[in-house]
């Protein structure tokens, strides 16, 4: 069993009135020292695979397919291997 | 013509739709349940507003992966009539039906309120009843309604004609002020480079009678079934 962890983020081209606008806040709150705020999404997905390299393989897909839009959005994974 | 009206859990404008082809169009209308993999009988399709799958994910992202979404890619395909609305247009980008993305509106807040929509084409099964460079007035109802495509795509949806409605100010001119969710190119609604599938934010079925605030949705409708009898004739 793998712990796939999916990192969705926008791409760069892409503005993010989200990440502005907590910028905006932290600056407001005392922290002058931030310069830019990117807020993504984590996706966890615990899956099974004969090994490490096809369980990435297919969250690779499925995260193409479905779990980030490549129009907006880029995607970073990590597999960790799971204590039986 | 016989129109069917998609509905995804979570759509809530279904109704309204339905209601607007019965009544106030008059014409022949059945709910199609998103399970269903077959479109037999219909000649328009309507994708409403609402909130699929409740936005989970990305607005639009689940809704695409329904069964039922095959057959309407296939019936875009054999050039049949597509119209998706808020929500339904969502589901048109992502199931990549239309190009572009949406993102949430730069405002961050759900923009509910009467727009003035300027008609950029009257080429169109969608907007054959209107004059170019019309100025209407359309309710808007969304929190992600930001429209996004890349440089490339953008000048191809110029090219080809492909923008059926901007935001604009009750002159026409698309100024910023004018945009609610900051689309670029204050752009409310796309057609597919074959015209025969319509993405649009604004909410035609509900300014489609004069005592709702406005009759300029049902004019959309009506040119979809004018367009559909004419092929026929």
């Amino acid at each position: 069993m793998y712990t796939g962890q999916v990192f969705v983020t926008l791409k760069k081209a892409v503005l993010d009135p989200q990440g502005d606008t907590v910028k905006r806040s932290l600056h407001t709150m005392g922290y002058p020292e931030v310069k830019d705020v990117r807020v993504g999404k984590y996706i966890e997905v615990k899956l099974d695979g004969a090994t490490r390299q096809e369980a990435e393989e297919r969250l690779d897909e499925m995260c193409r397919k479905l779990l980030a839009n490549p129009v907006i959005e880029e995607f970073h994974i990590e597999i960790v291997e799971d204590d039986q | 013509m016989r129109f069917g009206v998609v509905v995804f859990p979570g759509s809530n404008c279904d109704a309204d739709c339905y209601y607007v082809i019965d009544q106030v169009l008059k014409a022949a209308v059945e709910f199609i349940w998103h399970k269903e993999t077959e479109i037999k009988g219909f000649d328009g399709l309507i994708l409403p507003g609402g909130f699929s799958y409740g936005d989970y994910l990305r607005t639009g992202a689940i809704a695409r992966f329904s069964p039922i979404m095959q057959s309407v890619s296939d019936f875009a395909d054999r050039g049949g009539l597509v119209i998706g609305i808020c929500n339904g247009f969502q589901i048109l980008l992502e199931a990549g039906l239309l190009p572009g993305a949406m993102l949430r509106n730069n405002s961050l807040r759900f923009s509910c309120l009467p727009v003035n929509l300027k008609v950029k084409t009257d080429q169109s099964a969608f907007t054959g009843g209107f004059e170019a460079d019309e100025v209407i007035a359309l309710p808007i109802a969304h929190g992600e309604g930001n429209y996004y495509c890349d440089d490339v795509t953008y000048q191809e949806l110029l090219d080809f004609d492909q923008i059926a409605f901007t935001y604009c100010n009750k002159d026409g001119l698309e100024t910023p002020g004018a945009n609610p969710n900051g689309s670029r190119g204050n752009v409310a609604g796309i057609l597919n480079r074959e015209r025969n599938v319509l993405g649009m934010m604004p909410h035609p079925e509900r300014f489609s009678e004069g005592i709702l605030g406005g009759e300029d949705g049902a004019r959309i409708f009506a040119s979809m079934l004018k367009s559909f009898k004419e092929g026929l004739g």
